[in-house]
């Protein structure tokens, strides 16, 4: 009992909005403590497990060229190209987005996208400018639409990468119900992704219909 | 063989450049605070996996330290001009795109490909690392093109490289502190506590309350650790197997499949998934923290009551 002190120390922390990376680390001491490990060896686990967790930093890498494009009017140039287009709206643009991300993740493309890579150069600013097509916008608006870009890229992955057989989540759970004794074809096992990555689709898009809607109602408001 | 080593020595002198920027960025009175910071990170990229855990575990400290207590302060930003963008902006048109796509599609055909790339029988990359290893060198080609396309001063990749770091802060290294948290919930047994906890405290009685609290399970232990994967075989091993599949007869491939997208459902709700839901909020500088979550939390909870009914609906053969 007395080891999920630290999963209260995380919900505490971030309820009280403390620096995370403050919150994890006294969450990761007090674990390791509860779990009558001495401080000294809590150190050395949180340093071993550190490191070998620097592999999820790997994305990084690509700032420095983003910046690059950046500089060069990259966002201005993503923002002109739906100028042009007058059909575009931000939740269309965003269905189709999610389409995307969701078809390529099913067939294994799981590095197209992304949040640093798509996501801030290209896709929020495309979706800024279809609103600005529309009209002046405030910059409540302006963070809600980026908030939507950043939340279809998850949601387009998350629940297209599962139809895929040689995905981590689909080899893991293989490999958990062999140990069991239970052998299981992964190609099984990404049919029945596909009830709920339709649903996905379903659910949050009609969610950016909706928003389609609000963006409308604020606009007469203000107009 | 190239494996990942190769690709943290490459973030390691990425960041060891940012924390020399900041260094020598007089102009701002915790330049200091700034270069150590991003400094120490360099180090644990380039020589991580030679020091001792103790020391790690010390870096690990000293960088909590100074973005915890106090925070650090973007430098000064050497950039163009909105002006200057919306003109080069023009002068390039699309092919400011080309670059920008070079990426997904090198890491694409890299991972496809390149674990067929033998060099005197053995393999020119490490199999098991191939996407990591695609990605960065789908940056480098990026980089190269975009160099050659537009001709800006050579040291311009790292100054906006560092432009765009600073707006995330210390959040880029929040994912990466999460995995070690994980990690260390492991060591200490967390799982099977809360597995536990679930299966004594919930009466097991009918087949419906004991898939509910299954796909909840999932969702809830997953907004805990930030990761359906370190859910998964807690949650399986405690209510999946035993419970729906050996004593409710239900079907493991039906079970396992939707209780994994109900661990997702979770993904989509918590902070402690800090890769997809806090970074984001970081690199898209908006207000609020949690507001990539707050768009998804609707969804998600919508997800689950359907990743619930579909398993009460198919999970027993009839």
């Amino acid at each position: 009992m007395l080891v999920l002190s630290g999963i209260l120390v995380v919900i505490v922390g971030f309820v009280a909005g403390l620096n995370p990376l403050l919150v994890v680390t006294v969450a990761g001491f007090v674990t390791g403590l509860a779990a009558g490990i001495d401080p000294a060896a809590v150190l050395a686990d949180f340093g071993h497990a550190f490191i070998t967790s620097r592999y999820v930093a790997i994305v990084w890498l690509v700032v420095p060229v983003i910046g690059l494009l950046e500089r060069a009017g990259l966002r201005e140039r993503a923002h002109t190209l739906i100028g042009h287009v007058h059909a575009a709206t931000v939740g269309r643009l965003l269905i189709v987005y999610m389409l995307f991300r969701q078809l390529t993740a099913a067939v294994g493309l799981t590095s197209i996208g992304g949040h640093a890579q798509m996501v801030r150069p290209l896709i929020a600013p495309m979706a800024e400018a279809a609103e600005e097509n529309l009209g002046p916008i405030d910059e409540e608006t302006r963070m809600t639409i980026r908030a939507n870009a950043a939340a279809v890229d998850n949601i387009g992955v998350f629940f297209g990468e599962d139809i895929f057989i040689a995905i981590g989540s689909i080899l893991l759970i293989k490999g958990v119900l062999q140990q069991s004794g239970i052998t299981v074809q992964p190609t099984d096992l990404a049919v029945w992704a596909i009830p709920t990555a339709i649903l996905a689709f379903i659910i949050h898009g009609a969610r950016l219909l909706l928003l389609d809607r609000r963006l409308k109602q604020a606009r007469e408001r203000r107009s | 063989m190239i494996g990942l080593e190769y690709v943290y020595i490459l973030a390691g002198l990425m960041f060891g450049a940012f924390a020399v920027q900041h260094a020598l960025d007089r102009a701002n009175p915790h330049r200091w605070r700034s270069a150590v910071f991003w400094g120490a990170y360099a180090v644990s990229f380039l020589f991580g996996s030679h020091l001792p855990d103790t020391v790690n575990g010390a870096i690990v400290l000293v960088m909590v330290a100074l973005a915890g207590i106090g925070g650090l302060r973007p430098g000064a930003v050497r950039s163009t001009t909105t002006e200057q963008r919306v003109a080069s902006a023009a002068r390039w048109g699309n092919l400011l795109f080309v670059p920008a796509l070079i990426i997904p599609a090198v890491a694409v055909l890299g991972t496809l490909f390149l674990k067929y790339v033998t060099i005197g029988g053995a393999p020119l990359v490490d199999p098991a690392q191939v996407t990591v290893i695609s990605l960065a060198l789908g940056v480098i080609c990026a980089l190269i093109v975009g160099l050659a396309i537009l001709r800006p001063p050579p040291t311009a990749p790292l100054h906006e490289g560092r432009r765009l770091i600073d707006s995330v802060g210390w959040a880029a290294v929040l994912p990466q502190m999460l995995a070690a948290l994980g990690a260390l919930f492991a060591l200490a047994g967390v799982g099977k506590v809360v597995a536990t906890l679930v299966t004594d405290y919930v009466p097991m009685t009918s087949s419906f309350v004991v898939i509910a609290t299954f796909t909840i399970g999932m969702a809830l232990f997953t907004i805990v650790m930030g990761n359906a994967l370190a859910a998964f075989p807690v949650m399986t091993a405690g209510i999946g197997l035993p419970l729906i599949v050996t004593q409710f007869h239900g079907d493991p491939v039906v079970v396992s499949a939707l209780g994994m997208l109900s661990g997702f459902c979770g993904t989509l709700m918590t902070p402690m998934a800090a890769n997809f839901n806090i970074v984001p909020a970081a690199l898209l500088e908006l207000k609020d923290r949690y507001g990539v979550i707050k768009v998804q939390v609707t969804t998600g909870l919508l997800l689950l009551i359907c990743n619930t009914l579909l398993m009460y609906f198919f999970a027993f053969p009839r």
